[in-house]
């Protein structure tokens, strides 16, 4: 259980990542928590020759206020997201779903970036940004992209971040009140991956009618996925009289999981669709509640 | 070959120099060059959390970080915890009066570990314990004697800021 070995540099700047990454390409990773990449390392399913920390790049961590939204830095540690006061009151959907990565000592070292980088079919923080659709940038020695979160997931562990780019930031927008959030999986054991899990935003005009609706799911495909059938049939419904539970059965058409040693097909699919009716749920009352309040 | 690198970080309260190449892990620079043999291996892929140590006051898996990483940081290990020779930490007092361990080999983490939870967390219900412990695995105690020790340290910790 020893990596191979590899130059490790440590540079203090993005524009010295960058060009790190252009000179060794493919042969150089970027590691930001290292939460999923040292075991990898470990365990010798990948190995580099050049390690790219980004521990010391000040620039890429912390949370900002964007617009209204937020833009949170790559490096921003996963348990600096979940204390984030701002995080939590303009993008309740990652403040709720943060305390379901890992463990505190995980989340103590796991960073946004590196999660949504290293694309996880069943880790949270994708399924969040796809369900917000937010936005990646990216950076190279040619300047800085950005990329929205429906464009940015390719496939299993694969994103848009090419060998010799880095993913220096995430953007997300506030959405308009009233709206409910809502994020749960079913995992085996605390901190394991999730099997399926469901990240939901509603919301709202004046008169209680759904006008926006957003269902990420995770776990139940090769990436992260919107569940796009539940979601057209919530628009137009009154959030009070939506029957959660049989519009969230809708989601096994959007799901195309795998069967493996943790759960079957059938499993995923019925577990995934009626965990999507019950987070829905709990958004709709949240956004029922949030409509009373205003 | 990579080549070595000087390595320097605070240990316990005691400047720790040692070389390594970048690959060597925290958890094998602090038994094998800092001497912390409380810094269990139990995994060594971020699972078990027998090698929890906190770096810079923050509970971190020493296994999926990079001794090199840590150059310059302030690392606790469970051979740092207690106060002095004579005295245990609440933590350790409360595991040994709680039967919290059998086999004691997943100790030294869930000490660091709960050490840490209760810093931030001081008055946790049993829900939050189990959830804050969730990150260590035990594989003799069925977590009953573990649960009861944080209780108790919880106690023990909050009325000794209280005195």
């Amino acid at each position: 259980m020893k990596p191979a070995p590899f130059e490790y540099h440590a540079p203090e700047t993005v524009a010295d990542v960058v060009g790190l990454l252009a000179e060794h390409g493919d042969d150089a990773k970027p590691l930001a928590g290292g939460q999923s990449l040292v075991p990898l390392l470990a365990m010798r399913l990948t190995r580099f020759e050049h390690i790219v920390d980004l521990n010391r790049v000040d620039e890429l961590f912390g949370v900002s206020a964007d617009n209204g939204g937020v833009r949170t830095g790559a490096m921003t540690r996963q348990a600096a997201v979940e204390t984030d006061a701002a995080v939590a009151d303009r993008v309740p959907l990652l403040h709720l779903a943060t305390p379901h990565i890992g463990h505190f000592q995980i989340r103590n070292r796991g960073t946004i970036g590196g999660s949504i980088a290293h694309a996880d079919p069943a880790s949270e923080y994708p399924a969040v940004m796809l369900a917000l659709d937010g936005v990646a940038e990216i950076a190279s020695t040619s300047g800085t992209r950005e990329v929205p979160a429906a464009e940015f997931f390719e496939s299993t562990f694969m994103t848009a971040v090419a060998p010799d780019e880095l993913l220096v930031a995430l953007r997300f927008s506030a959405w308009d009140q009233p709206a409910g959030f809502a994020f749960d999986e079913i995992a085996r054991r605390s901190g394991d991956f999730a099997l399926a899990g469901a990240a939901v935003g509603i919301g709202t005009d004046a008169d209680g009618r759904i006008n926006r609706a957003a269902v990420g799911m995770l776990g139940v495909g090769p990436i992260p996925l919107r569940a796009s059938s539940v979601e057209a049939a919530l628009l137009g419904l009154a959030a009070s009289e939506a029957d959660p539970a049989e519009i969230g059965r809708l989601a096994a058409d959007d799901m195309d999981p795998i069967g493996d040693v943790h759960a079957s097909v059938d499993y995923r699919l019925q577990a995934g669709s009626t965990l999507v009716g019950r987070v829905l749920a709990e958004a709709l009352a949240q956004v029922s509640t949030e409509a009373g309040n205003g | 070959m990579a080549d070595q690198i000087p390595l320097s970080m605070t240990v316990n309260g005691r400047t720790r120099r040692g070389l390594g190449e970048p690959r060597l892990t925290l958890a094998d620079f602090l038994r094998e060059q800092a001497l912390c043999t409380g810094v269990h291996l139990g995994c060594e892929h971020g699972v078990c959390g027998s090698c929890t140590v906190m770096m810079d006051g923050q509970a971190v898996r020493s296994c999926l970080l990079f001794a090199v990483q840590a150059d310059g940081a302030d690392i606790t290990t469970v051979e740092g915890l207690a106060p002095d020779e004579e005295t245990l930490h609440p933590v350790q007092e409360a595991f040994r009066d709680c039967h919290g361990l059998q086999c004691g080999f997943c100790t030294p983490g869930f000490v660091i570990s709960v050490a840490a939870f209760l810093e931030a967390n001081p008055d946790p219900s049993d829900e939050e314990i189990r959830h804050g412990i969730s990150g260590n695995l035990c594989r003799c105690t069925g977590y009953q004697g573990i649960v009861a020790a944080t209780r108790q340290a919880a106690a023990v910790m909050k009325g000794n800021e209280q005195s």
